[in-house]
């Protein structure tokens, strides 16, 4: 074997297909180019009502108070922060993706990690929401800012987790933002200079900021993709890490564990390549993309999938058994009667969060499973149901019978503008998917031009002369002089 | 920016642009640029760039972060408003670490990414001239420029015989310009056709 034999022998190509550099172009930028089609019409439109009804439902809770949903004394956070924490949980994924697998040097990570870089704007936009309009007097929001205040001033708490977590939130989303900018600019400089209609030369022309692929700006940008790589990786971590604090730096029992961290971690990782799997599945389908998201990603994604739900696993059993190890009463009595106990009122919760997050995924070791396209959908979409009882799971069956019987809450069940709040956001999250679908190219281009010599189809074909090539040639024609 | 005269080719295959470039600089002609639709590794040395520092503006934007991090933070909660949280010290740095670390990739982050627009002189509603548009499709655009020594013809047939395509003179206006792509650029007063 030569050394000029860049293949891998055990994985497939990450480009199906016979592909030179301008046929990719063409791939990826015909769905931007094209007119909508009818399904994405559907889709837009049933997302914008989604989106109307999260407004509507917004409104209510600012005009007539929080008392528009069933939150209580005892059971203070319900609905409204497990979604928070169930969508930043999801826009765990796309930096993951796009920043650890690049230090990682995953090949793979070229065809999805656009798409999940979206997502995750997506989805922390979708999360920031909650914790904002559960304010209630949304228009103090701004007192968790350290600004000069006429109040002392008096400066923000910045002990407490709440405020660590507006920091790493608004963090998260700006170094995601600036990340998956920075990449599209050449891949829309790209589409500027292909376009004929005088708007798409205008919006491309501007969004591309004058891109030229100069070597030296490639190279600094190379550069800058690698050390933003590297911020963002402990970043994802600190992210689900801080909004586990919010939970386990408090003494209510359910809440107070130091394993949440990793805990969270592992399942926020687990429901964003969920969400991932069921964007993807739909996208390649409708774009006709299946050549850039091939069986192979989706494979290696649901390896991803059963090693995270695997973890999350033996955290609830680490967690279940400490609570009875530990001989603390109450902790104990958390787990055995509001969570394990199926007789209790949220029992069913906690079997159902088991049952999706725990044992389904291990289908996922047979790879004739992690091959089947509607058995992947059906359970991207089973793990996240399941990880939204998870959160579920902790925060309310954690508070809702606390240390004294008579403040025990009654049967907790969101109102309808809680749930508009929740349908709102996911009107939010596929009405900028739908957009960003339709103008943005899903696909890194360059990057997959980049790995293309590496992974494509089309050149493993041609190996034969690499094959056969004498070392001293390689050395006289690959040696820098 | 001057209107200054380039010679470019196309070059189809980074096997044949590498050899090219090294040709070209070998001759002692003056290679502008080579734009490439996605970043090509070793290019840069090839054409003798130097590597960037802009890791090391990452650096000082980062540690400019968690010094802004621990100073507010130490002043607002030991010196300026001290609040007694349990009888705990008030200078607490374990619970300032969260904050510290995200200003710091903060800092960083937005830093380098201003830095990085900065130095290539990108932002919107900034136009340039980049040769050929299928420089950002699927072919490697050489820019030779041309000095009062270069013979025009003979850099032409130069190019074309280290395999480039295409070949042709330019007069082109380098740099930026404030612009719009889908007007037509007045650059001192004589018409460019927009690309």
């Amino acid at each position: 074997m030569s050394l000029n034999r860049y293949e891998s022998q055990v994985r497939e190509p990450l480009v199906e297909g016979s592909k030179d550099y301008h046929q990719i172009t063409e791939d990826i930028c015909r769905p931007v180019e094209a007119t909508p089609s009818k399904l994405w019409w559907v889709g837009f439109i049933i997302s914008v009502g989604l989106l109307i009804f999260g407004v509507v439902s917004i409104y209510m809770d600012v005009t007539y108070g929080i008392g528009q949903w069933n939150l209580n004394k005892t059971v203070g956070w319900g609905w409204d922060i497990t979604n928070f924490v169930w969508w930043v949980g999801i826009g765990h994924a796309g930096t993951l993706i796009s920043a650890i697998l690049l230090l990682f040097r995953q090949g793979w990570r070229t065809g999805v990690n656009r798409a999940a870089e979206a997502m995750t704007i997506f989805a922390v936009m979708c999360a920031g929401q909650f914790p904002i309009w559960h304010m209630g007097r949304v228009w103090n929001a701004f007192f968790v800012a350290p600004y000069p205040n006429t109040r002392g001033p008096l400066w923000v708490n910045f002990n407490s987790p709440l405020l660590w977590d507006v920091f790493a939130i608004s963090t998260y989303f700006t170094v995601s933002l600036l990340f998956w900018y920075c990449g599209l600019l050449p891949d829309l400089a790209s589409l500027r200079d292909r376009a004929k209609l005088k708007w798409r030369k205008f919006f491309y022309g501007v969004a591309s900021f004058g891109w030229t692929g100069s070597t030296k700006h490639w190279q600094r940008h190379e550069a800058l993709s690698l050390v933003l790589a590297g911020l963002a990786t402990p970043l994802v971590l600190s992210v689900h890490t801080i909004v586990s604090f919010d939970f386990a730096t408090s003494v209510i029992p359910g809440w107070h564990t130091t394993i949440f961290p990793p805990y969270f971690v592992a399942g926020a990782v687990f429901s964003g390549f969920a969400m991932v799997q069921t964007l993807l599945l739909i996208t390649r389908k409708v774009l006709n993309l299946e050549e850039y998201i091939t069986m192979e990603h989706i494979d290696v994604m649901n390896k991803v999938i059963v090693l995270t739900g695997s973890i999350v696993g033996i955290a609830y059993l680490t967690e279940l058994f400490i609570a009875w190890y530990s001989h603390v009463e109450y902790e104990w009595f958390a787990f055995r009667e509001n969570r394990v106990n199926l007789n209790s009122p949220y029992g069913w919760a906690y079997y159902l969060m088991m049952g999706c997050n725990v044992l389904s995924p291990q289908i996922f070791w047979f790879r004739k499973m992690r091959r089947n396209l509607l058995v992947t959908f059906f359970m991207s979409i089973l793990v996240n149901i399941g990880m939204w009882f998870e959160r579920f799971v902790i925060i309310v069956t954690s508070i809702y019978r606390d240390y004294l019987p008579s403040s025990w809450s009654t049967y907790y069940t969101p109102t309808i503008w809680e749930i508009g709040f929740y349908m709102g956001t996911f009107g939010l999250f596929f009405t900028c998917y739908f957009l960003f679908s339709k103008f943005f190219p899903v696909i890194a281009m360059a990057e997959i031009k980049h790995i293309l010599k590496r992974s494509g189809d089309s050149f493993k074909e041609n190996m034969e002369k690499d094959e056969n090539e004498t070392l001293e040639s390689f050395e006289h024609a690959n040696a820098h002089h | 920016m001057a209107i200054k005269k380039f010679i470019t080719g196309n070059f189809y295959d980074e096997a044949v642009l590498f050899p090219a470039v090294k040709k070209v600089r070998r001759a002692g002609y003056k290679v502008h640029d080579v734009y490439t639709p996605f970043p090509i590794h070793g290019l840069d040395k090839e054409l003798g760039m130097k590597d960037t520092d802009l890791h090391i503006a990452g650096f000082i934007y980062g540690i400019t972060g968690t010094t802004t991090a621990i100073s507010f933070i130490g002043w607002a909660l030991a010196l300026d408003w001290q609040i007694n949280f349990g009888g705990k010290p008030f200078f607490s740095l374990p619970a300032w670490i969260p904050i510290m670390f995200e200003l710091t990739v903060l800092f960083s982050a937005v830093g380098m990414v201003l830095t990085f627009c900065w130095l290539c002189q990108l932002a919107p509603f900034v136009k340039k001239d980049h040769f050929n548009p299928r420089s950002t499709d699927d072919t490697f655009v050489m820019a030779i420029e041309c000095t009062d020594k270069t013979n025009e013809e003979e850099a032409i047939a130069f190019l074309k015989n280290a395999g480039a395509q295409d070949v042709q003179a330019q007069s082109r206006e380098t740099g930026w310009w404030f612009g719009r792509y889908d007007r037509e650029t007045v650059q001192f007063g004589k018409k460019v056709a927009a690309v």
